[in-house]
């Protein structure tokens, strides 16, 4: 055993406050430590070259760095190792900065305290084994799971880099919430018209294949290798034999809300839920068609001009593999109702921003023309309220929805523009407009296009002589103000959804209490779930606009082009190993593993033993300290490295 | 039978007499037995959270310890500030086990913090619909009735936790399974202007104004209240209002006790009715009461 | 967080590194405190927020039990805390370790000899 020492005076930061020659001094006396050297900065070029030459020339076998933290420099070093020859996990990581240093001013405490620092390192230096990574092939093709910009734009990212793409959204079409809108900040360029080119693109695409009203039914496997089962929900239409004419729709005699349209007006059984819906194919909702519920009707089928309703089809369960996936299941409102000052969603004139956009919309229910929902009438007075759902703790939502100052602003100058006499009332908290772009819109808003904007929050809204009448605070003037209005509209503020948290756990990524992704790093790995080679893009990571969304979507792509540029990966060498003449079969490991990683393996004597996949396993030890019989260790933190560390302590210090 | 502790507070002692007049009566109908607090005092009111916390807490701490030494463990006050005080006294006797020590060292206050404090609504909205309608005698089928809750009633939810703070129903329920006919209308929990009325009339009036006109509008021929400051108001200062507002209001404000009391078949005058400013008789002839 | 934020702390504290708490088989803390350290401070990620999804939920229940089981073997369960902290939550590890080494020097004070 022949260990080197090598202590950092980072600058001052650690010499400072560590007498680091006492600390080297000291490291000579233990046992198997050959060399021991101080480095003004050990990361620097000179101090990696010195460690290089120690190795080669005193042929050092175990390394000990006193330094700063090992998530700083962990990986120099053990660069440095593996350039001299040296396997690279022999290196053992004493963090005299941010444990000491930095953290403590008496200096005969700091430097007595990194002198059991340096113990404990080389002490459990003397117990480390050279590890070697395996190596796994990468699967090239990539799910991405939503069908909404974000999804449309990861999807043709990656295709376009001509790898394959299998893009899944649960409902009949793709197209997601930005097809619901009207037009859009800060542009107000028509979101059709710049989404629908981009939906038949993807849709139309070589290396695209497109799975609407499909959901992820199961996901196994590991990055480069997942194996996904996605259920392809039975559409009861025959998607090879429709054209698409929509002559079914027009006959069918039931009528349920539109879900496109929110609620605001009725589509059939069968439909095609908007006319630029990719693919224009019509679905079946089981729920409500006669023929399914009770074998009267069938008028779809009599009236299809090609045979293509199918009410005898069932869902069907396929299997794929991809090498990476990428979620991207959007967001949705969060239910406003809980607003009882608000009316308890009782008031038919009040209604959401995602039910303003349909009603701007020329495609929507009232073909473009803003009317109440109540009379018809137009409204002479339009009233938008900012920060329903938003920045509001007591309600659950202490989140700002991040769009709804700059889609009210939108309000103000679409509703002046096709109500041109209309007054707007928007009552706000604080604006954010802060994007390219952004601040000079919410000025075009108040100053050419007169809206009205209101600072304070409204605290009741009641109906009265047919208006509804607004109370609230005037937080400028310090007054309290009223306002009658003919139509409200609430902006509400943004949630993750229900669907994304279940697909969550089936993908084993973690999700916050609002049912947003959480990313693996806030600053530094925005696009990368807690798992590796899933990466997730839009506003399912947070409420998002559509330039970030699809600023993300990009970014999540060009991260999975990164990884599938690579034919094998190699993956960590710190991960559990089973010792097969311990182990008992007991497979409680396999049971406490979260990442599946354990697997039944038969012996030729038929007895069945635990085995790792290190593929799989991401290192957390949790097995082995489940295995009674102490049979699997985790590499690089054993029961015997970890105790070793703890008696070096305990026996250096009787009195501390 | 059922026995509670009965607070009834210094409005229900004198401007309110009808209030009090008309919740005993009620309660003796349904078999509940209400025990007033010997020696109870003043809940703080208005003046004592407004000064001092500890000893607002501390007046209404007094009378629950009464309570206690009655062997009553909990207690119910029509007025919804005493209510109030009394609630929120409680609430911080429950969480603050210091508190309920110093008050006993310093004070010699032994408080129950486990019994509850009810509002005379909350009690009453205890009883199975079915029980009330056993009772009703006269029909008040005839009677349109907007309901005000005011502010103290449902609010603040967390401290209160009864009945929806934006949208309550309890006085509605009763009053509706009394026979009575009760409107829907959006000023349930408006303010009524509270103890402005004295410091700064001319809100107070405006205030308690805009409530009679959304009674009015939403169709009511009368206004159920359950606060003698309410009351006040709404009542002893309508012809105020009608001056202020330029209005014409006549419109009855009625004690919820009282609508139920004329259902169940008490005499207008034992109920107090004669005693409210606005003249509730011409209104009660229509449903053929005298 | 707390070493990058400089805050100060008491030196007598040293730390093993693991990747997750549960990793943390009981018999490691009982064989520190058993090898003579004198308290023994466990701080992991917080419950349902585990970097590795939910060792912590399981080292939880399992701390928990050694923590009763202490003063079988004769051992103040004062000498053993587990603690949740993030990697943000510098100021919380500060207050903690603070915390816990005075608890733990008190416990010296006493006379009660590990």
């Amino acid at each position: 055993m022949k260990i080197g020492v090598f202590i950092c005076h980072c600058g001052n930061n650690i010499s400072a406050t560590v007498d680091v020659e006492q600390v080297a001094q000291h490291a000579l006396t233990l046992p198997g430590v050959v060399c021991a050297h101080t480095i003004p900065h050990a990361c620097s070029e000179p101090g990696q070259q010195l460690i290089k030459k120690n190795i080669q020339e005193k042929g050092l076998n175990r390394i000990v760095i006193g330094a700063c933290s090992p998530r700083v420099h962990e990986a120099t070093f053990k660069r440095v190792l593996a350039q001299a020859g040296l396997n690279p996990y022999l290196l053992e990581f004493a963090n005299l900065r941010e444990q000491c240093s930095w953290v403590h001013e008496d200096r005969q405490l700091a430097t007595g305290k990194a002198i059991d620092l340096i113990d404990m390192a080389v002490n459990k230096a003397a117990r480390l084994e050279p590890l070697t990574s395996s190596k796994v092939d990468v699967n090239k093709r990539t799910l991405v799971i939503g069908g909404g910009i974000a999804g449309i734009q990861a999807a043709l990212d990656i295709a376009d880099s001509g790898h394959e793409v299998a893009l899944v959204e649960k409902t009949p079409t793709i197209g997601g919430n930005m097809a619901r809108m009207d037009k859009v900040f800060p542009t107000l360029d028509c979101s059709a018209c710049i989404l629908t080119p981009k939906m038949v693109e993807v849709a139309s695409h070589p290396n695209v294949t497109l799975y609407t009203y499909s959901e992820v039914e199961q996901v196994s496997g590991f990055v480069g290798n997942f194996k996904v089962k996605i259920r392809k929900k039975a559409r009861l239409v025959d998607m090879e034999k429709c054209t698409g004419c929509g002559s079914c729709t027009l006959k069918c005699p039931v009528k349920a809300p539109s879900e496109f349209n929110m609620g605001l007006d009725n589509r059939g059984a069968i439909y095609i839920p908007f006319p630029q819906a990719v693919p224009h194919i019509p679905v079946i909702d089981k729920t409500v068609c006669s023929y399914i519920l009770k074998k009267k009707c069938g008028l779809c089928q009599k009236i299809c001009p090609t045979g293509a309703i199918a009410f005898e089809q069932q869902d069907e369960l396929t299997e794929e593999e991809f090498g990476a996936i990428i979620v991207a299941t959007g967001y949705e409102l969060m239910d406003w109702t809980v607003y009882g000052e608000y009316g308890y969603g009782k008031y038919k004139d009040v209604i959401t921003s995602m039910q303003y956009e349909r009603i701007l919309s020329s495609s929507g229910p009232t073909g473009g023309h803003i009317k109440r929902l109540s009379d018809g009438r137009e409204p002479e007075v339009v009233a938008i309220i900012a920060c329903v759902g938003s920045r509001d703790a007591a309600r659950g939502r202490p989140y700002c929805s991040s769009v709804c100052c700059m889609y009210s602003a939108k309000y103000a100058m679409l509703t002046r523009e096709h109500l041109p006499n209309a007054q707007v009332y928007i009552f706000y908290m604080d604006i954010r407009a802060c994007s390219k772009m952004y601040e000079e819109f919410v000025q075009r808003a108040q100053e050419k296009y007169g809206a009205n904007y209101v600072r304070g929050r409204v605290s009741k809204i009641f109906e009265r002589n047919g208006r509804m009448v607004l109370q609230g605070a005037d937080t400028l003037l310090g007054q309290s103000v009223e306002l009658e209005a003919d139509l409200v509209v609430l902006a509400v503020g943004i949630t993750g959804t229900q669907s994304t948290i279940e697909l969550a756990k089936k993908l084993n990524i973690s999700h916050d209490e609002y049912g947003f992704l959480t990313e693996n790093h806030p600053k530094l790995r925005p696009v990368e779930s807690s798992t590796a080679g899933i990466f997730i893009a839009g506003a399912c990571q947070s409420p998002k606009d559509i330039p970030l969304s699809v600023a993300q979507a990009s970014s999540a792509a060009s991260k999975v082009l990164g990884l599938i540029s690579h034919d094998k990966l190699e993956t960590s060498p710190l991960v559990a190993e089973v010792t097969i003449l311990k182990c008992v079969g007991c497979f409680r490991c396999l049971s406490v593993c979260p990442f599946s990683a354990i697997e039944e393996q038969v012996l030729r004597d038929g007895t069945k033993v635990a085995q790792v996949n290190p593929a799989l396993c991401q290192g957390c030890g949790l097995c082995s300290a489940t295995c009674p019989p102490a049979a699997i260790a985790l590499r690089g933190f054993t029961d015997d490295q970890l105790i070793s560390q703890m008696e070096s302590l305990c026996q250096l210090n009787p009195e501390l | 039978m059922t026995k509670l502790g009965y607070f009834p507070g210094c409005s229900l002692e004198g401007s309110a007499s009808e209030y009090d007049q008309s919740s005993r009566y009620v309660c003796k109908q349904l078999d509940i037995e209400l025990v007033e607090l010997p020696d109870w005092s003043c809940c703080g009111a208005h003046a004592a959270h407004h000064t001092q916390h500890k000893l607002a807490c501390a007046l209404s701490a007094r009378n629950l310890s009464i309570a206690t030494k009655q062997g009553v463990d909990s207690v119910v006050a029509p007025c919804p500030a005493c209510y109030s005080g009394l609630k929120s006294a409680q609430n911080q006797l429950a969480n603050n086990p210091g508190l309920t020590e110093k008050l006993k060292s310093e004070l010699d206050l032994d408080c129950n913090a486990k019994g509850e404090v009810f509002s005379l609504v909350e009690l009453l909205s205890h009883i199975e619909p079915e029980t009330l309608k056993a009772q009703v005698k006269v029909d008040l089928g005839g009677l349109k009735v907007a309901a005000y809750y005011g502010c103290l009633l449902v609010r603040p939810p967390k401290l209160v936790q009864f009945d929806d703070p934006e949208n309550p129903t309890s006085i509605d329920n009763l009053l509706s399974a009394a026979g009575v006919q009760m409107l829907p209308w959006d000023y349930k929990v408006q303010c009524c202007g509270a103890v402005l009325g004295i410091s700064n009339p001319d809100i107070q009036l405006k205030l308690s104004g805009d409530i009679l006109k959304m009674a009015q509008l939403a169709g009511a021929q009368a206004v159920a209240v359950a606060c003698p400051l309410c009351h006040a108001n709404l009542d002893l200062r309508q012809e105020q209002i009608n001056k202020y507002c330029k209005s014409n209001f006549n419109l009855p404000i009625i004690y919820f006790t009282q609508l139920m009391g004329l259902a169940f078949g008490a005499s207008p005058k034992g109920l107090g009715i004669d005693k409210h400013m606005v003249n509730v008789g011409p209104l009660l002839s229509k449903v053929g009461i005298r | 967080m707390a070493g990058t934020s400089r805050m100060k702390q008491p030196a007598s504290v040293r730390i093993v590194r693991l990747p997750c708490t549960g990793r943390i088989n009981p018999l490691l803390p009982l064989r520190a405190l058993e090898d003579g350290a004198d308290g023994v401070l466990i701080s992991g990620c917080h419950p349902g927020d585990c970097h590795y999804r939910e060792g912590n939920l399981y080292a939880r229940r399992r701390l928990e039990l050694l923590q009763r089981f202490l003063p079988f073997v004769g051992i103040d369960p004062k000498r053993l805390r587990y603690v949740w902290v993030s990697a943000s939550e510098g100021a919380r590890w500060q207050t903690i370790v603070a915390e816990f080494t005075q608890q733990i020097r008190e416990l010296k004070a006493r006379g009660e000899a590990s």
